[in-house]
């Protein structure tokens, strides 16, 4: 179990998150589509956690103890498979039957069929509410296992996020972990113009949560604020706002709105795997 | 029923209305009974007795726990009773996940806000993951009067039978509730339980034998079986009996699982005789379609057959009793019905 152990270094983290974004263009083109972009903004932040902070044992996918992680932008999941595969969760020759009929792996997890997910996402909006339960139930079982939950800027627009997140500090769930991928835009553009949701950290602390920001493709940055999580049972949740760029580490996709869902073919995916490959994503 | 007009007769609309003044402090609910007489609100009663030697149970509320009775829980229990504000969405999906870490959440709102407001909620996050939630939708039909069209609910039923992987079930009164509540802990899966307004007749005198699928045969006559789900048991016995003074031999069979539906108790219904539906939801999607769908697939064919329920129609206000004569869903309405059917 990963209790006590070391964490790896950053160079590690980054070809991790390296790995997430190849593999995600590897599973879009079994496919014939994929949310490239919304992968790559969090390729980082995935990395960090599942690599140097999430409580987990793969050999045991539903030990009590761990920590939960809820996959709130839950079109990530191409992103995350790959990662549960390296993990042991599961074997990775697995994902090479990705979304084909009846593979357990499609767009959006499901809990029941994917060993290391958490919860079946997809409709934004509900990740966080799912949060504050499984906090919950923590607390009340007396478990010390702490609750991420990753969302998107954009879905900080569904109303029940609102909801849990008044709730999250109403019940001082301070081993809550809300990340937002603040990587600025949603489907239709950039969020200041489709539907404002900053200043989201401001927002989150006038609901009574502790929020802190970080650049969330800087990994030495998220350790720091995974490090600096408070301890305490009662306490108020925190927010951890990653400033992100949606479709970070492919150059044509960065703050595109041309590619949420996409399929590269041809000389397009190799350039693309070419790029991926080559210098440092940073 | 077309809705009465403003001068139309007044005391008649508004028979058992409240005269002086109540609280929520006070005995009485603010229609005017006695809240001390509710035999059926027996929920928090029963799921705290209940927690007492099972720790999974947890139950949720949205500022309903006088309403519901969830107080009576939370007296006992404070450590496992969460209340979310009125945030039915936020209540369902934190029973969620309360329910993936082991919990069995009871979350219980006016069926309304329950099946309507968080309908998406409890397909997404309850019944596709299937998880052992169990939504309690309270004050079902048209139970809360004259509270208007936004607080009736005659559409959950249909609702919720169309969700995959979610038991349905309606509660006929107090003894029923407790069986229901005893069970559903080991029943897989999410469910809706429906109840009515916590006023319902006696249905049973004792704590009755519950197996989700399979209904109750209350009595069995030779005419016709009036089929019955949750607040409309209690009429439908009434019915019976009135109609046996009348030579008509009619049966009852509490349906009280309206998903999956107890397609045994269909066809032996339909081998006695005629079928009479009823329930306090629309027509539409309701139990008594259920029924006539289990019918036809069976190949059953010539049997006189009616849906007693709301003719699919936005309410009118009105004291609940009024409502139920207004719409036939009383014993007198069922008699009618059974009768119009044998022609």
């Amino acid at each position: 179990m990963q209790t006590t152990q070391a964490r790896p270094d950053v160079a590690t983290i980054a070809e991790k998150a390296r790995f997430i974004r190849l593999e995600t263009v590897r599973l879009a083109r079994i496919a014939g589509a994929g949310h490239y972009t919304s992968v790559f903004s969090a390729a980082e932040l995935l990395a960090a956690l599942y690599y140097a902070q999430l409580r987990l044992d793969p050999e045991h996918p539903d030990w009590p103890d761990r920590d939960r992680l809820v996959l709130s932008k839950g079109h990530a999941a191409i992103g995350l498979y790959p990662v549960l595969a390296d993990l042991g969760f599961f074997e990775s020759a697995l994902l090479d039957g990705y979304s084909r009929l009846g593979s357990p792996f499609g767009d959006h997890p499901d809990m029941k069929k994917i060993p290391g997910i958490d919860f079946s996402s997809g409709s934004l909006g509900h990740g966080l509410s799912v949060s504050v339960g499984m906090a919950l139930s923590g607390r009340i079982a007396r478990r010390d296992y702490r609750t991420y939950c990753i969302l998107g800027d954009g879905e900080l627009c569904e109303g029940q996020v609102w909801e849990a997140a008044m709730s999250a500090s109403h019940l001082r769930l301070g081993r809550l972990v809300a990340i937002v991928d603040a990587n600025q835009l949603c489907i239709d553009g950039f969020t200041r113009d489709v539907m404002t949701v900053e200043p989201i950290d401001t927002r989150f602390e006038a609901f009574g949560w502790r929020a802190v920001r970080v650049d969330g493709h800087d990994i030495p940055a998220l350790l720091e604020q995974f490090s600096a999580l408070p301890d305490d049972a009662e306490g108020p949740p925190t927010v951890i706002v990653a400033d992100t760029i949606k479709g970070k580490g492919v150059r044509r996709m960065e703050l595109s709105t041309d590619w949420h869902v996409g399929n590269l073919v041809g000389a397009d995916y190799t350039d693309v795997i070419a790029e991926l490959s080559g210098e440092d994503v940073r | 029923m077309t809705a009465p007009m403003i001068g139309q007769d007044q005391a008649e609309i508004f028979r058992g209305t409240a005269v002086g003044s109540t609280s929520l402090r006070d005995p009485r609910s603010a229609d005017g009974n006695d809240r001390r007489a509710i035999p059926a609100f027996v929920f928090g009663e029963e799921l705290a007795d209940l927690a007492e030697r099972d720790e999974r149970i947890v139950v949720l509320t949205a500022d309903l726990a006088r309403s519901n009775r969830a107080n009576d829980f939370a007296d006992r229990h404070p450590e496992r009773f969460v209340s979310v504000g009125i945030a039915e969405k936020n209540m369902i999906t934190i029973a969620a996940g309360m329910a993936a870490c082991g919990h069995i959440p009871f979350a219980a709102t006016f069926a309304s806000f329950a099946a309507l407001l968080g309908c998406e909620q409890i397909r997404t996050d309850c019944a596709y993951p299937r998880l052992p939630v169990r939504i309690v939708g309270h004050h079902s039909g048209m139970s809360m009067g004259f509270y208007g069209t936004s607080h009736h609910s005659l559409e959950d039923i249909g609702i919720m039978s169309s969700i995959a992987d979610l038991t349905v079930v309606a509660v006929s009164d107090a003894n029923h509730l407790r069986a229901v509540l005893r069970a559903s802990l080991d029943h897989p899966g999410a469910m809706y339980i429906r109840l009515g307004r916590g006023r319902d007749p006696e249905v049973y005198p004792t704590i009755p034998e519950v197996t989700f699928g399979k209904a109750n045969w209350l009595r069995r006559g030779d005419d016709a079986t009036v089929v019955a789900t949750g607040s409309m048991v209690a009429p439908a016995i009434a019915a019976a009996e009135s109609l046996a003074a009348q030579g008509v031999s009619a049966g009852v069979v509490d349906m009280h699982t309206i998903v999956p539906l107890d397609v045994d108790a269909v066809l032996e219904a339909a081998r006695r005789g005629a079928i009479v539906t009823v329930e306090e939801a629309n027509r539409t999607g309701g139990m008594g379609t259920l029924v006539a769908q289990t019918l036809l697939e069976a190949g059953v064919t010539g049997v006189p057959f009616a849906r007693h329920g709301v003719p699919d129609e936005h309410v009118p206000v009105g004291p609940p009793a009024a409502l139920y004569a207004s719409y036939g869903l009383d014993a007198d309405g069922i008699a009618a019905q059974v009768r119009q059917v044998l022609g």
